[in-house]
């Protein structure tokens, strides 16, 4: 890994993001006995968002956007870049309050309670990512995660209570049931479309390539759990990702409540042990 | 094709209805008919939406909500009045408080009757307004181009 | 020149307090504090110069009177708090003011003419930097507090708010004399002195609760100084402690000697220490002293005095390193960041919000001292400097913010960007300070986090869960300042420039450190480290690269303000199709009413509520207190 991977993901991370997309979309789809949209569907979306006009309510609202995207692309840029994991995960949660800004500065109910649940789903999820790190750190010797990549074998035989707590908390980053309390992709939630209810055009397309990036740099996450290995690696991720699906078409969404507490007792109980049972490894 | 037309987003909005056409537009949407097959998404919130859908008539009540709902999208849009009440108040249009169809408000682009109207019906008025979006949207690009060229 | 130095940062503000107290007129305040704090800066940033060798360098300071002037100031105080806690009918204070008054004397009549210190101060990069935060941030509070005092005192004059005293002339002397005594406890080497300059700033810091001197300023008061007696009382037996055993009342020689010996002393001053920075169960102190103006707030209750605390630990972290006193001290600490930034999700009243972050930040630093590794302490160090910088800037803006809106409820905050936007802006930039990358607190978070890994894992889960309460209500504070939920207008006048002047430098300064953050730490942080361990940490150039990168994207965002919405059109906010008035900002329900749209916060009081947190905290932190007594008894 170096900087070449990172100004790949720049470029790459979109169309593969979009694709992803698009196959979740088909897939839910099809477990929902529908034949679904084409592959290339989000693609259509952002490039018809594009072409519309942009309606505000305050008209600095879509700078935050814009530095989410720029944010989330820095995020990525450094993981696959091989840097420093707890600055990649700064970097995201810095991408991921410039989102939820953006929601506050919006100023409608639903894009305000929107940006509350975004901030909670922050919090929820933020335990469980660093205690990976932490993890890894403990099993690699390094935050790098060109080193987390190098080690021999896969990080899931010594973390596998890290890699529950994270599978956990991946509903949240892909905006799924059933945590996605914030904003959905499925059509009609309580809070009309949440933080997003107030972007349209431009700024919207802006958001959705962002979330196309997003999903590449937490499935690389994913990835770093098998990294030992590029096939099995890839593999697993797309296997994770299927799982996600069929959790996102098995479950209603939840409140608040739940999601907080059920994200962080996995993360305690679970990345605690695990933890534990490194420290005694160590020795 | 442009994209508009591989897109339509849509915001349905029930009037004054007996909810027939209400729930047909549901069946449209369900694994039988599929309509996201064209890339149709009901999204529930103007801001979003390219089509509005209205089914039911327009009374006093709604009146102001339905030119709420109109003014809060995003150029281009277009107007689909699907169902006989939103095309002309239907069987509702004796009511002391019915103004009539959705034309009495807003400038509609396409009248689908029926009663109830069937899904077949929906898809094909999804269809037809996708092509007037593209025309708008031409319409706006021209009128940009005219504008700049003037100044 | 050295020694010069250190006499002229301890005695200058002294006798500016005594001018100020002596001279008692309204139009002179101004006229004496603006340039005496001038003056104080740039002695301030000489220490830099000080600094270059990075040797510590010890000071005699021999004096024959000042031992004597110390012990009759130390008496007639006592004799004074005596009076005011026995009129109060406080006993426990009474008690707690006798005992130490004893001690300290049948001390120097007994073995005082033994007792002396080779060198009675000293300086090191360690106490540069804090006199540095003592010097310039707490310099720019008093300077903001000329404008906000008289503002407040005619402000009340309006309002038939309850009439507070004005006794401004002693309230700027007490600040005066204050940081006179911060630069004492900074660069004192003999712990007779240093413990002398703890105990002003301790009543001071209780003069200044009381300040207002309604019921409620005063019981929070004595309540603050039992706790700080409390640690003062713990103070002194530690030096006696010292004495009896090692026969020396030295910092420095303290700190040479084999940890195993000193353990006692160590833990009776740390004590101290815990009890000073607010640390769980004494926190409520803390919260309570907010009643005082904020400039004291913002000078002795985040940015300064209770610095003394966690400085005096973190001068221990070589000691503590791997004991079971560092370790039960570390917990205490990282009890109290975790429930410090959880009380801070339910409240509502944003002095309080700062208090508890405060307290948890304060713990943070504890932690830090009591794990006592190389990497910790650079970590420990980072932060104080930072804390205080944001911090004093937090407060300085809620306070300005208190006078302009008449509340200092976070919810009644809506629309502060437009409201005041400049105040909003500072605002903005010091609550970015405290949690959000490439920031200075998120930097020394970091650099907490991999200490910790290292040494204890297991610390670092629940550093992690503080810290993602943390990023929630900051967030939710933020949101509601730029979220515009009515038309508003602009109502920033009548902040007079000395305020704008004190704001805006933190506001500088909170930006610049982050900026020049990496050379600030290899001049005056890693030569520290490496004299004391021999070996130093950093973040990697790679890494501090990448945050130079985001810190210059940030400084893209005040575009936010430029921004006139080129090719945007403005539409109302979506209130499912029911909007009224000419804005939209209004909708009309089910009952045919117009009502306006209003948007509040999450404080999920019923999972995060401020009384059973605090209960659970006191709970594990005196079990953990008990454990270091009786550890300690056991030695």
């Amino acid at each position: 890994m170096n900087i070449f991977t990172g100004i790949a993901f720049v470029f790459l991370a979109p169309l593969l993001g979009g694709l992803v997309a698009g196959f979740d979309r088909k897939i839910s789809a099809r477990l929902q006995g529908r034949i679904g949209p084409p592959l290339f569907q989000p693609f259509y979306d952002v490039g018809k968002l594009l072409q519309k006009e942009n309606l505000v309510v305050r008209k600095s609202q879509r700078l935050y956007m814009e530095f989410f995207l720029v944010l989330i692309i820095l995020t990525g840029a450094i993981f696959f870049s091989g840097g420093d994991l707890l600055l990649v995960i700064f970097a995201f949660t810095m991408a991921g309050v410039f989102f939820a800004l953006g929601g506050y500065k919006a100023s409608s109910p639903y894009s305000f309670i929107g940006a509350q649940r975004e901030v909670l789903q922050m919090m929820s999820y933020e335990p469980a990512v660093m205690l990976a790190a932490v993890g890894m750190y403990m099993v690699t010797g390094s935050f790098q995660v060109a080193d987390i990549v190098a080690y021999p074998q896969p990080l899931i035989f010594k973390l596998p209570g890290l890699f529950l707590a994270f599978f956990f908390i991946l509903p949240i980053k892909f905006r799924k049931s059933p945590f996605d309390l914030a904003t959905s992709h499925h059509a009609h939630q309580e809070l009309v479309k949440g933080i997003t209810t107030e972007f349209s055009g431009r700024t919207l397309a802006l958001i959705e390539i962002a979330h196309w990036y997003e999903y590449i740099f937490v499935l690389g996450i994913g990835y770093l759990f098998f990294a030992s290995n590029v096939w099995l690696g890839l593999v697993m991720t797309l296997v994770i990702f299927e799982l996600l699906l069929v959790v996102d078409n098995a479950t209603a969404r939840v409140r608040w409540q739940a999601m907080l507490g059920s994200a962080w007792v996995v993360a305690l109980i679970a990345g605690g042990l695990n933890i534990i049972y490194l420290m005694l490894l160590r020795g | 094709m442009g994209m508009l037309s591989r897109s339509p987003w849509v915001i349905h909005y029930d009037g004054s209805s007996c909810n027939g056409c209400d729930i047909e537009v549901l069946a449209a949407l369900m694994p039988r008919f599929d309509v996201e097959r064209f890339g149709v998404v009901n999204t529930g919130n103007p801001k979003h939406a390219d089509i509005f859908l209205l089914t039911g008539s327009i009374n006093e009540q709604n009146k102001p909500v339905v030119l709420n709902i109109y003014n809060q999208m995003p150029e281009p849009k277009v107007v689909l009045a699907v169902g006989i009440c939103a095309t002309s108040g239907g069987i509702f249009r004796e009511c002391y408080n019915v103004l009539g169809g959705a034309d009495k408000v807003l400038p509609v682009d396409v009248y689908v009757p029926g009663c109830s109207v069937r899904p077949e019906a929906i898809i094909d008025a999804v269809v037809k307004g996708v092509g007037i979006l593209e025309e708008k949207r031409a319409a706006l690009r021209n009128n940009l181009k005219s504008a700049v060229s003037q100044a | 020149m050295a020694s010069y130095l250190l006499y002229f940062l301890i005695l200058f503000p002294l006798s500016v307090a005594l001018i100020i107290v002596l001279v008692r007129k309204e139009a002179l305040f101004p006229v004496i504090i603006y340039p005496a704090s001038a003056v104080l800066i740039a002695a301030s940033c000489l220490l830099i110069g000080l600094s270059a060798g990075g040797k510590p360098m010890l000071i005699p300071a021999h004096f024959s009177w000042v031992e004597q002037a110390m012990l009759v100031i130390e008496g007639a105080m006592s004799a004074y708090l005596l009076f005011l806690a026995i009129k109060q009918r406080d006993w426990f204070v009474s008690f707690l003011v006798v005992v130490q008054a004893a001690l300290l004397f049948w001390f120097h009549f007994n073995f005082g003419h033994s007792a002396h210190a080779e060198a009675n101060l000293f300086i090191d990069l360690f106490s540069v930097v804090m006199g540095l935060i003592v010097g310039v941030v707490g310099t720019l509070i008093a300077v903001f507090s000329v404008g906000y005092m008289r503002d407040m005192h005619h402000h009340v004059a309006d309002h038939a708010a309850p009439v507070v005293p004005d006794n401004r002339p002693v309230f700027f002397g007490i600040i005066f004399l204050f940081l006179s005594a911060m630069f004492g406890v900074c660069f004192s080497n003999n712990l007779f002195w240093l413990f002398f300059f703890w105990e002003i700033t301790t009543v001071c810091s209780f003069l200044m609760i009381r300040y207002k001197r309604d019921t409620v300023s005063v019981k929070n008061a004595f309540w603050a100084l039992r706790w700080n007696l409390l640690g003062g009382l713990a103070f002194l037996l530690g030096i006696i402690f010292l004495f009896h055993t090692q026969h020396t009342i030295e910092l420095d020689k303290l700190l040479a000697l084999p940890k195993a010996l000193v353990m006692l002393p160590i833990a009776l001053i740390s004590f101290a220490g815990l009890t000073k920075s607010a640390q769980l169960p004494f926190s409520s102190w803390l919260v309570g002293a907010m009643v005082a103006p904020t400039p004291v707030s913002a000078l002795l209750h985040s940015s300064t005095m209770v610095k003394a605390g966690v400085y005096i630990v973190l001068r221990f972290a070589t000691s503590l390193e791997g004991t079971l006193l560092g370790m039960l001290i570390a917990l205490v600490g990282l009890v109290t960041f975790l429930i410090g930034s959880f009380i801070c999700i339910s409240q509502n009243d944003a002095k309080k919000v700062l208090a508890y972050s405060t307290i948890a930040n304060l713990g943070l630093i504890i932690l830090c001292a009591g794990i006592g590794t190389y990497e910790a302490v650079w970590a420990g160090i980072l932060l104080i400097v930072f804390h205080a910088v944001s911090k004093g800037l937090l407060f300085l803006c809620v306070g300005s913010i208190e006078h302009k809106l008449g509340s200092r409820q976070i919810e009644d905050m809506s629309g502060l960007i437009v409201r005041l936007p400049k105040l909003a802006f500072m605002l903005e930039i010091g609550i970015a300070g405290m949690f959000l990358a490439p920031f200075g607190m998120l930097i020394s978070k970091w650099a907490v986090l991999r200490a910790i890994v290292d040494s204890n894992p297991l610390f670092a889960i629940f550093l992690i869960y503080g810290s993602a309460a943390t990023l929630f209500f900051w967030v939710k504070w933020l949101g509601k300042i730029i979220n515009v939920e009515k038309v508003y207008t602009n109502i920033e006048t009548g902040i007079c420039r000395g305020q704008w002047l004190a704001m805006g430098s933190l506001a500088v300064l909170t930006l610049a450190i982050c900026a020049l953050f990496a050379p600030f730490a290899a001049i005056f942080i890693e030569p520290y480290i490496i004299a004391l361990y021999g070996h130093s940490m950093s973040l990697g150039a790679g890494n501090m690269a990448v945050m130079t990168i985001m810190l210059s994207m940030m400084a893209f965002f005040p575009l936010a303000f430029l921004d006139r919405g080129r090719g945007v059109k403005v539409a109302p906010p979506y209130l499912a199709g029911a909007n009224v008035g000419e804005l939209g900002q209004q909708f009309r329900d089910s009952l045919g009413g117009v009502k306006a749209m209003h948007m509040k916060n999450f404080y999920m009081e019923a999972y995060f509520s401020e009384a059973r947190l605090m209960r659970l905290g006191v709970l594990l932190t005196v079990v953990f207190l008990l454990v270091i007594i009786a550890v300690g008894g056991l030695q």
